[in-house]
């Protein structure tokens, strides 16, 4: 599709009475991406979807597509394609009626609209589906739908607002993928929001995480991953232990030895943290190691006290001696009561600033 | 509605019976029994011996009577059509709730509290050559000579809405609120303008309700009966059908014939309701699909 947008650019802030739920929430992103609003439910994201649609009115702010200011227009005339929850298909339309609704609208001929909806319905793998009803659907095969109504009108973007969460588990991988791929090979610009990181993740050029109204951080789905900017980022990306340090010295490239708690945990970090300073050290349950013979800096007794069976691998929480709780993942089979040696390796170690600091807007 | 499997069918049906018993009852006593009743009432006339047509046959050709049949469409039919219009279109603006809104629904509803002849006689009081309403009117010099609103057919009409408008908002305003706004939302987002959603999408998922509400107001206006003696012209103007049945039932005791014009309003009122379905399928055969499966 050739008439995607080149640029958005925004800066929202919306409140409801004196609730304030997007705080100058602002973005400045490329066209063609796939973007994702991730924060956990009442962080604003959904309403922000809203604002941008035109579905609500913004308090205060400007939303701008390619240097011209649209924040103004109506939904019907922002030429956005917009898929719900909830699918909100018509449903006292056939599926024929629901995808040319929009054509229809635009007095496009009957030969032309016909064509269009067939050639959606291929597009979402559902053809000879026009003389059903949403009701004789099932919830993915609606969401299709639900998909193909918006797609058709070649909208300049495209509002995804949390188009997965009603679908089971392995439907919501299929539909990711689904997603994915019409994104790709219709050269999209897409706005998806989740509070789930791994969609976001797997999706998404451009990942923007929010809580509270207030944009955390916003980067490639990598930089998010693996560089949170700060504890509350970091936990919703799996960072699951937490240990408050003293910052004892910093080396070159970022290396930076914090101790808290009668523990000395080396790693690095990307913030200004002199010795001295207050900072968090993080690592995620997955990359903890387990066993005997290991050895080296960050290296921790510990006693197993309880053990979870997933599958592939073990949840195992365990008390390390210094105090703290800790959570790891680990093929090693232990068992309850257990004493083992965890180390942190060193490069997967993360210092962020102390919970409240780190948050830029 | 699921369909019952093989095997679980007799239990189903046994508490189903249960549940209908109560109802089932009150309907054959208070409802079926009396109209039967009545229905072989109307066909033995007083004067005659036997089964007759007779109290039919004079109804519908004693021009006093049957025109009783146009005085009360000419009511009801206008009535039903201003009371569901003015209440579809408050409750529309008011699906998405608005400010102070229990207030509002709580004066709106007022009236039905207060029973109809409270109302009458309110409306006698405030609508009146020297009411409130004629007083300030009349006083600011927008009228010259005061209007006449009571003891005639506008009176029955006021009377009518003040006593309808309230339920009929209630059940439409139920009705459009729990359509999934996020519907209305997509039809905004898929170039439609407010006009086009409320017509093409919000309309026909209206629609049953609506025909549920033209029902039910129809019935009712068409019974009207002491709005018409207390605000109308029992006599010319607002003759409606219940008042010619009262007539023959208690001032000249034919209660035969008193049935017989009961009979008749009921069929009418019966052809109303028929009509308003008949409509309602042609309109929207699909509405009927339903929201579908959440």
């Amino acid at each position: 599709m050739k008439d995607t947008i080149e640029s958005l650019r925004f800066r929202i802030t919306k409140r409801f009475g004196t609730k304030t739920v997007l705080k100058d929430f602002g973005l400045e992103v490329r066209g063609r991406q796939f973007i994702t609003f991730l924060g956990p439910s009442g962080c604003g994201k959904s309403t922000a979807l809203n604002i941008l649609a035109g579905l609500i009115p913004a308090t205060d702010g400007d939303v701008w597509i390619d240097g011209e200011r649209i924040d103004h227009l109506p939904p019907e005339k922002r030429g956005f394609g917009m898929v719900f929850q909830n699918y909100a298909l018509f449903p006292h339309m056939t599926v024929y009626s629901n995808i040319a609704f929009g054509l229809q609208l635009q007095r496009r001929p009957a030969a032309e609209i016909r064509e269009r909806v067939g050639q959606m319905l291929d597009l979402v793998q559902l053809p000879g589906f026009e003389e059903r009803y949403p009701s004789q659907l099932s919830g993915g095969q609606q969401q299709r739908i639900a998909i193909a109504r918006a797609l058709v009108l070649h909208p300049r973007l495209l509002l995804l607002d949390e188009p997965l969460s009603n679908l089971d588990a392995k439907l919501r991988i299929e539909m990711r993928a689904e997603i994915k791929r019409l994104h790709t090979n219709l050269g999209l610009t897409s706005i998806y929001v989740t509070h789930d990181q791994t969609e976001a993740l797997s999706l998404s050029d451009w990942v923007v995480v929010m809580r509270d109204g207030i944009l955390m951080q916003a980067g490639t789905a990598q930089e998010i991953h693996d560089q949170p900017r700060n504890v509350f980022v970091a936990d919703f990306m799996g960072f699951r232990n937490f240990f408050p340090v003293q910052v004892a010295s910093v080396g070159p490239e970022g290396v930076v030895e914090g101790t808290g708690n009668g523990m000395r945990i080396r790693g690095r970090t990307r913030h200004a943290l002199g010795p001295g300073a207050a900072a968090v050290a993080a690592i995620r349950p997955d990359d903890v190691q387990v066993g005997e013979h290991l050895g080296g800096p960050n290296a921790f007794h510990g006693k197993v006290d309880i053990v979870e069976y997933l599958g592939r691998e073990n949840e195992v929480i365990l008390t390390l001696e210094a105090g703290p709780r800790l959570w790891v993942h680990t093929p090693e089979r232990v068992v309850p009561g257990e004493s083992v040696m965890v180390v942190f390796p060193p490069e997967k170690v993360i210092f962020l600033p102390p919970d409240g600091e780190g948050v830029s807007a | 509605m699921r369909r019952a499997r093989v095997g679980e069918r007799s239990e189903l049906d046994a508490m189903a019976m249960v549940c209908v018993l109560p109802s089932l009852l009150y309907v054959l006593v208070m409802f079926v029994y009396p109209f039967l009743y009545g229905i072989y009432m109307s066909l033995r006339p007083a004067k005659l011996l036997g089964f007759s047509l007779a109290n039919y046959i004079v109804f519908f050709t004693d021009e006093w009577q049957y025109r009783t049949v146009w005085i009360t469409f000419g009511i009801a039919v206008p009535n039903t059509i201003v009371v569901v219009s003015f209440a579809l279109l408050l409750a529309y603006g008011m699906r998405r709730g608005i400010w102070l809104e229990r207030t509002i629904t709580t004066i709106l509803v007022l009236p039905i509290s207060l029973g109809v002849i409270l109302l009458a006689e309110g409306i006698l009081g405030f609508y009146g050559a020297r009411g409130w309403f004629h007083q300030i009117l009349l006083g600011l010099g927008v009228l010259k000579e005061p209007l006449v609103l009571t003891h005639n057919y506008i009176g029955v009409m006021l009377s009518l809405f003040m006593q309808q408008f309230p339920f009929c908002f209630l059940m439409l305003l139920g009705y459009v609120s729990g359509i999934d706004p996020s519907i209305e939302n997509s039809a905004r987002t898929l170039g439609a303008g407010p006009w086009t959603v409320f017509y093409k999408v919000m309309l026909p998922l209206m629609a049953p309700g609506i025909a549920i509400a033209f029902a039910l107001v129809f019935v009712m206006s068409f019974g009207v009966f002491p709005s018409a003696i207390l605000l109308g012209q029992p006599a010319g103007a607002t003759r409606t059908i219940a008042i010619a049945a009262y007539q023959q039932a208690f001032e000249f005791y034919d209660m035969s014939y008193a049935s017989a014009i009961a009979v008749v309003m009921g069929l009418f009122q019966l052809a109303g309701l028929l009509v308003i379905i008949l409509l309602r399928r042609r309109m929207v055969m699909a509405a009927t699909m339903g929201v579908g499966k959440r």
